[in-house]
């Protein structure tokens, strides 16, 4: 690890607020991964008859635990909780709804209120919410961290291209993305929505259509910047290639912007998931996702329980992954980051600080 | 206020302390430093980068970034009123108005969006309270007394329609508007050409005696000392080593430091290598020029001719020296050599002409023709690694396997000079003298023929400068190397070149052996260079631009 990395993590972990927040999406992300092992409608595990199933893993008929019907065994009806009961012994989630099991033993209509039963009751449709909540989460999580991985991907190559070779490519590519940015993208959402039934990939490859913009202006001015210095100069001198001297000596610069930016833009790309959702817009219909409740809570205000845990949810994950971006922005800060190496290392460096100091005046 | 005692000189420092906050720690940038001016003197603070001597001067007009800066002892006495921690308002009738100063980068302290009229009218409405009408003809006579030619003309215009020179005048009327006791003038030429800088030197020295005004000069140049200063302190790691008059000091100097810094200047004589040696590098009427392109079509309506035919040959062993003021082409024809700016005109490398060829085809030339360029902070990537920026052109070239590189990047770094341990450390713990080290050791390892030095001395300090030309002297003579040496220091360009070129506006002025140009220079422009440079003195002719 170099001095440069190990002050920026200790500048990272000087930013409590960030760190602990940092701490705390992980684990709960984590926990969200594993979703089906802690909200589901089948049981982990079932001794019956001496053998052992992974309903989760594996599909059994009802006929393996002596029911009539060749079909994928409901566990949940009392009739086949009976059967395995009576030989056996299963092992239960400790939510036991799956994000699309239907509780039909309310005891009053849906939406139904918190209880004992449905941690924070049910949506109108009879569903836990704390199941879709983990599911919901999850699935905007991934949404936003893919959305981010390949925007940035494509927003740093189209920048790098853009300032490393500057005139006319830049040119004309900056007119492009002027008039790309300029389309009014919700209504190309709508429409294009409208057209194909909207799945994960292809809601996320419409928003990457226009996402990737987001990181072209920064990049495109570190590549400027950067393709006028000595060191890219003498690289070119030593007879490196342009995308030698692109990857090697230019992008480690703009990748400080861009992973300042990142949190930011996966902020952004949540929000947007969210907000298509919300709008019906979004991921096909029972998908698990926090805009769909929250359109329910909209819709039943009735049932505060709906709106508050969408808003509450969201409100907390955003702010988790803003306090994230500030710490990140911190670390990378230049000037605490250089301003803190200069006490760090003594003697000659004491003079180099000096001499910048000197320059700064 | 009342209670001190009258103070008997001008200004005086006791003790001033200057320390930085930065995170957990402090520096100490300024350790107890005193000293005194009187009336109408000139002061000279002289010191390497980082000694502390700007900071001392912005504290006396307390411009330091504080609380990031702060003083834990120590007093400024400016006559009788104390400024170390005086109130604002106290120091706002000071700064401007009874002390001026003037900094070292005339690019950056103007106002670019502010005509020179008004930057000038802004001190005199503030500290004079002057009517529009005075403070307009105020300005004009301001202009007129720092020697801004056409000064009715200037009035209306913006920083950037001057040059460099024009921009200090600028600098110094600004100063001057409210007849200051005191001027502080922070490195007030370094970022000037020679003869402009010996233009202004004759400007202060003659403002100062006109008003009797006393001068507190920050400089790192023992010439721009000897010219200028009644006495000198010599500043070294935040204190002053040695206070003397001026005289004394060059004659007589007493403290080791002060020795050191005397003997610092380049010395040494380039070597004698045989004059019939072949031809490394040679270019014959290089053309660097850039289109001008005006209107909506963008029509090219002329050209900035930064190279205008130029005849250059380097012969193996031998060091061209290219010398010129900024804006005369010497770094656009090094880069041309090499092919890293597009040119017109043969060149020829070993004998081949090398102009028009693919990139990919020079690629393999490469390792044969380098580069080291002036600033050593720029020039290395700060991401990679000493081994790795000097390793990389290995790479790139494919020589040897990686156990070879590294063996190849270790004996690089202990032939300039640098323990081979430092391949694993990082450019930002280097100093300026360093980093040029490994700047060299780059173009080096790969064994080149040719390499153009691109004023590889000049963002250095003197005691460095010397050890680089011994060190690039030293590694000439072993490797029987070609130099294409440009630089604007003629001191630095005496003790290396065995030829010299002068430049101007892209052309070749005079060009001969270095022992005849400096001797018996033919061209009046070459002998105004000489003198600005050698002796700084302003030579008023034609040839030398304001």
């Amino acid at each position: 690890m170099t001095p440069l990395t190990r002050r920026r993590l200790a500048n990272f972990k000087a930013n409590r607020r960030g760190f602990w927040s940092f701490w705390i999406f992980l684990v709960l992300f984590t926990v969200s991964l594993g979703a089906e092992f802690i909200a589901n409608d089948k049981p982990l595990l079932i001794e019956y008859e001496n053998h052992y199933y992974w309903p989760v893993f594996q599909t059994y008929p009802e006929t393996t635990f002596g029911g009539e019907f060749e079909t994928e065994t409901d566990y949940r009806d009392p009739y086949v909780r009976d059967l395995i009961a009576a030989k056996g012994w299963m092992v239960w989630p400790p939510i036991p709804y799956s994000y699309r099991t239907i509780n039909y033993n309310l005891p009053v209509p849906a939406p139904a209120p918190p209880s004992a039963d449905n941690w924070l009751g049910t949506d109108d449709q009879g569903r836990d919410v704390v199941a879709r909540l983990i599911y919901g989460f999850r699935i905007s999580v991934l949404f936003g961290l893919v959305l981010t991985v390949f925007s940035s991907v494509i927003g740093v190559a189209a920048g790098a291209v853009q300032g490393y070779f500057g005139g006319l490519t830049d040119l004309l590519f900056q007119r492009f993305i002027e008039i790309w940015q300029g389309l009014p993208t919700l209504f190309l959402l709508i429409i294009l929505a409208s057209v194909v039934t909207p799945t994960f990939w292809w809601l996320l490859g419409l928003l990457l259509l226009f996402s990737w913009t987001s990181l072209v202006h920064v990049v495109r001015a570190e590549f400027l910047r950067a393709r006028n210095l000595d060191y890219v100069r003498a690289a070119k001198a030593l007879g490196a290639g342009d995308v030698t001297i692109m990857v090697r000596h230019v992008l480690p610069n703009a990748m400080v912007a861009t992973l300042t930016f990142m949190p930011f833009i996966l902020n952004g790309s949540i929000t947007t998931l969210t907000a298509l959702d919300f709008l019906g817009f979004g991921l096909p219909p029972g998908s698990p996702s926090l805009g769909e409740l929250l359109a329910q809570g909209k819709a039943n205000l009735q049932a505060p329980w709906l709106g508050l845990t969408a808003f509450f949810v969201l409100a907390i994950m955003l702010s988790l992954l803003i306090f994230i971006g500030e710490a990140v922005r911190d670390a990378f800060d230049p000037r605490k980051t250089i301003a803190q190496m200069s006490t760090a290392l003594p003697g000659e460096a004491a003079a180099a600080t000096a001499a910048r100091k000197e320059a700064a005046e | 206020m009342s209670l001190m005692p009258p103070n008997p000189d001008l200004l005086s420092v006791r003790g001033l302390r200057v320390d930085f906050r930065s995170g957990a720690g402090a520096t100490q940038a300024v350790k107890g430093v005193s000293f005194d001016i009187q009336k109408g003197e000139t002061l000279a603070l002289v010191g390497e980068s980082g000694s502390g001597k700007s900071v001392t001067a912005l504290s006396i007009l307390q411009l330091l970034p504080y609380p990031m800066a702060h003083h834990p002892a120590g007093s400024i006495r400016f006559r009788d009123t104390e400024l170390l921690g005086a109130e604002e308002r106290t120091l706002r009738q000071v700064r401007g108005n009874r002390i001026a100063m003037i900094f070292q980068e005339p690019m950056t302290s103007l106002n670019p969006l502010h005509s020179i009229e008004r930057q000038i009218n802004e001190t005199l409405f503030l500290h004079k309270r002057l009517s529009a009408g005075a403070a307009r003809a105020r300005t004009l006579e301001l202009l007129r007394l720092v020697g801004l030619p056409d000064p009715e003309k200037r009035l209306t215009a913006y920083p950037h329609e001057l040059s460099g020179g024009q921009r200090q005048r600028v600098m110094i009327a600004m100063a001057l508007a409210n007849e200051p006791d005191l001027l502080i003038a922070d490195e007030p030429t370094t970022a000037l050409d020679v003869t402009i800088q010996a233009q202004i030197l004759a400007l202060l020295k003659d403002l100062q005696s006109r008003f009797g005004m006393a001068l507190l000069l920050i400089t790192h140049d023992l010439g721009v000392v000897r010219k200028m200063a009644d006495r000198v302190c010599v500043m070294n790691q935040g204190e002053i080593v040695e206070q003397a008059k001026v005289d004394d000091l060059f004659i007589r100097p007493r403290h080791a430091y002060t020795k050191k810094l005397l003997s610092a200047e380049p010395r040494g004589n380039p070597l004698s290598p045989p004059e019939d040696a072949a031809e490394v590098m040679a270019a014959d009427r290089l053309k660097v020029h850039f289109p001008i392109k005006k209107g909506l079509l963008r029509r090219t309506v002329g050209h900035i001719k930064a190279v205008d035919g130029v005849d250059v040959a380097v012969r193996r062993g031998h060091t061209v020296g290219v010398v010129g003021e900024s804006g005369s082409g010497k770094t656009t024809l090094g880069l041309a050599l090499l092919r890293l700016h597009a040119s017109e005109g043969a060149i020829r490398f070993d004998g081949t002409d090398i102009q028009g060829w693919q990139p990919k085809r020079l690629r393999g030339l490469r390792r044969e023709m380098q580069i080291v360029f002036q600033d050593p902070y720029g020039s290395l990537s700060p991401r990679l690694s000493v081994g790795q920026i000097i390793g990389e052109g290995l790479g790139i070239h494919g020589i040897g396997d990686a156990k070879e590189r590294e063996a190849m990047v270790a004996r690089a770094l202990e032939e300039v000079g640098l323990p081979p341990e430092a391949r694993n450390r990082y450019p930002h713990e280097f100093s300026g003298g360093q980093r040029q080290r490994i700047a060299i050791a780059r173009a080096l390892v790969l064994k080149p023929k040719f390499v153009v030095l691109d004023e590889p001395t000049s963002a250095l300090d003197m005691s460095v400068q010397a050890q680089i030309v011994d060190l690039l002297r030293d590694i000439q003579a072993r490797h029987n190397l070609a130099y294409l040496f440009i630089s604007h220091d003629l001191r630095v360009v005496r003790a290396l070149s065995s030829h010299v070129m002068v430049m101007k506006d892209g052309k070749v002025v005079e060009q001969g052996p270095t022992q005849r140009i400096f001797e018996e220079p033919r061209e009046e422009y070459t002998r105004a260079l000489l003198a600005a440079a050698l002796n700084l003195e302003a030579v008023e002719s034609p040839a030398v631009r304001t």
